[in-house]
């Protein structure tokens, strides 16, 4: 043992600090690339021992509670510029073509969770039982989540993987994830994916949405919005 | 036996009242943000905007005191605090590489690298933190890597309190301290015996 006074002294105290500090500001530039790269590194080892719960999805809502689905009660209501209002139950809405695909969704916030298996029915296959008027160049999506609404144009509606899914990774869509039934459009930020639908209409254009009327971008290309 | 114990001054009142605001603040942000974050808890709970808004006003009201403390405390006991925990000698890099018997002054070396990594995560919370709220309402502010620093953040501030509460808590040969940072004074004999370097006044 050597007397403090005797032995060398150097400020590694500061330079932990700062060192620290500095590689968490820049993580700001490549965080979100590395964590991707660590994540699909350690893939198949994730499925076992997850990293990040619920496989990194987070649930975000705009109000007090979130909505519960009661099959008794629902309904999925197509209305606006038709000939033919109609109102569809549950059994109903899953007797339509039933279809499914695999897609990366991907959240304005920064997070990413890579292929979702979704099933559900193309909005085509809704809409036709409602025959939309030419008028309409815009669809109204009515969240049982008050106030949320947001909209897309018909062109961005018929995207080939535009869907409304109620099911998820094979299973009934779960509740905090839309229960019963969502949109889902790959190609734009979660906050078009409007959750728990309980209506559509067809609008002669787009009006702002719930994020929108708080600046968010109208037209939510993943990649190409919202700043990025 | 020895049944006469003397104590000797380890924190001062300032020190502990800083410690111990960091860790309140840590746990109502830690509590609330986890509501945020995992799914689970946001089912159960719900309420969002108002956990949101918890959130947001304690990670305030935790930096806002923090800097009460400084001010209003006793500065002279932090800067020597800080001084301490800057300086790392030739004693401290062998008890990192494995030498657990070399001898330590007031903190030991595992106590100043915790202190400098609580110190930059306080600064990297608040502002990744505050990135969150701005980016909400502007796209100036928006960065795609946000979240991943401040969950990031929160995965490593919880193993470093993991390993403090055990050795705060349960290690029977470092629990003792727990009362330099309650009443500010540990055990004379204990203080020699784990801290042979430091010279209490």
């Amino acid at each position: 043992m050597t007397e403090p006074a005797e032995q060398e002294q150097h400020r590694y105290g500061r330079a932990v600090f700062l060192a620290t500090v500095a590689g968490g500001l820049t993580s700001l530039v490549w965080g979100k690339s590395v964590w991707g790269r660590v994540s699909s590194a350690l893939g198949p080892a994730e499925a076992l021992v997850p990293l990040v719960p619920s496989g990194g999805w987070r649930i975000y809502t705009v109000s007090g509670s979130m909505p519960r689905f009661d099959p008794a009660t629902w309904r999925l209501s197509i209305g606006g510029l038709v000939e033919q209002p109609v109102s569809l139950d549950y059994e109903q809405l899953r007797s339509l073509p039933h279809t499914e695909q695999v897609s990366t969704f991907h959240c304005v916030t920064g997070w990413t969770v890579k292929d979702v298996r979704w099933g559900g029915v193309r909005i085509a296959d809704v809409l036709a039982q409602a025959h939309p008027s030419p008028e309409a160049h815009a669809l109204q999506f009515v969240s049982m989540e008050q106030p949320y609404v947001d909209y897309l144009t018909t062109d961005q509606a018929a995207l080939k993987d535009v869907m409304l899914a109620y099911e998820m990774d094979g299973k009934p869509l779960p509740r905090e994830h839309g229960a019963p039934l969502r949109l889902i459009i790959p190609e734009m930020y979660g906050y078009k994916n409007v959750k728990w639908l309980a209506g559509i209409n067809l609008v002669p254009s787009e009006q702002l949405g719930y994020w929108e009327q708080l600046g968010y971008d109208q037209d939510a290309w993943v990649g190409h919005s919202n700043g990025y | 036996m020895d049944t006469e114990r003397t104590y000797v001054r380890r924190f001062s009142r300032t020190e502990r009242t800083l410690h111990w605001v960091n860790a309140a603040g840590f746990f109502v942000l830690l509590g609330s943000g986890l509501v945020l974050y995992l799914p689970s808890l946001a089912i159960a709970i719900g309420r969002r905007p108002l956990i949101k808004d918890i959130h947001f006003w304690a990670g305030i009201g935790w930096v806002t005191a923090l800097a009460l403390v400084v001010l209003l405390g006793n500065r002279r006991s932090l800067l020597r605090t800080a001084r301490e925990l800057d300086r790392y000698d030739a004693d401290d890099r062998l008890w990192l590489t494995g030498g657990g018997r070399a001898p330590q002054g007031r903190f030991n070396a595992g106590q100043k690298l915790n202190a400098a990594l609580t110190a930059a995560f306080t600064i990297l919370f608040l502002v990744s933190g505050l990135l969150l709220w701005l980016g909400e309402r502007d796209t100036r502010f928006r960065f795609a890597s946000t979240v991943v620093l401040h969950d990031g953040l929160m995965y490593v501030s919880l193993i470093l309190l993991v390993g403090h509460l055990y050795l705060a808590l349960i290690h029977p040969a470092t629990r003792h301290a727990l009362r330099g940072m309650t009443v500010g004074t540990v055990d004379a004999e204990w203080a020699h015996a784990h801290h042979r370097k430091w010279e209490p006044e």
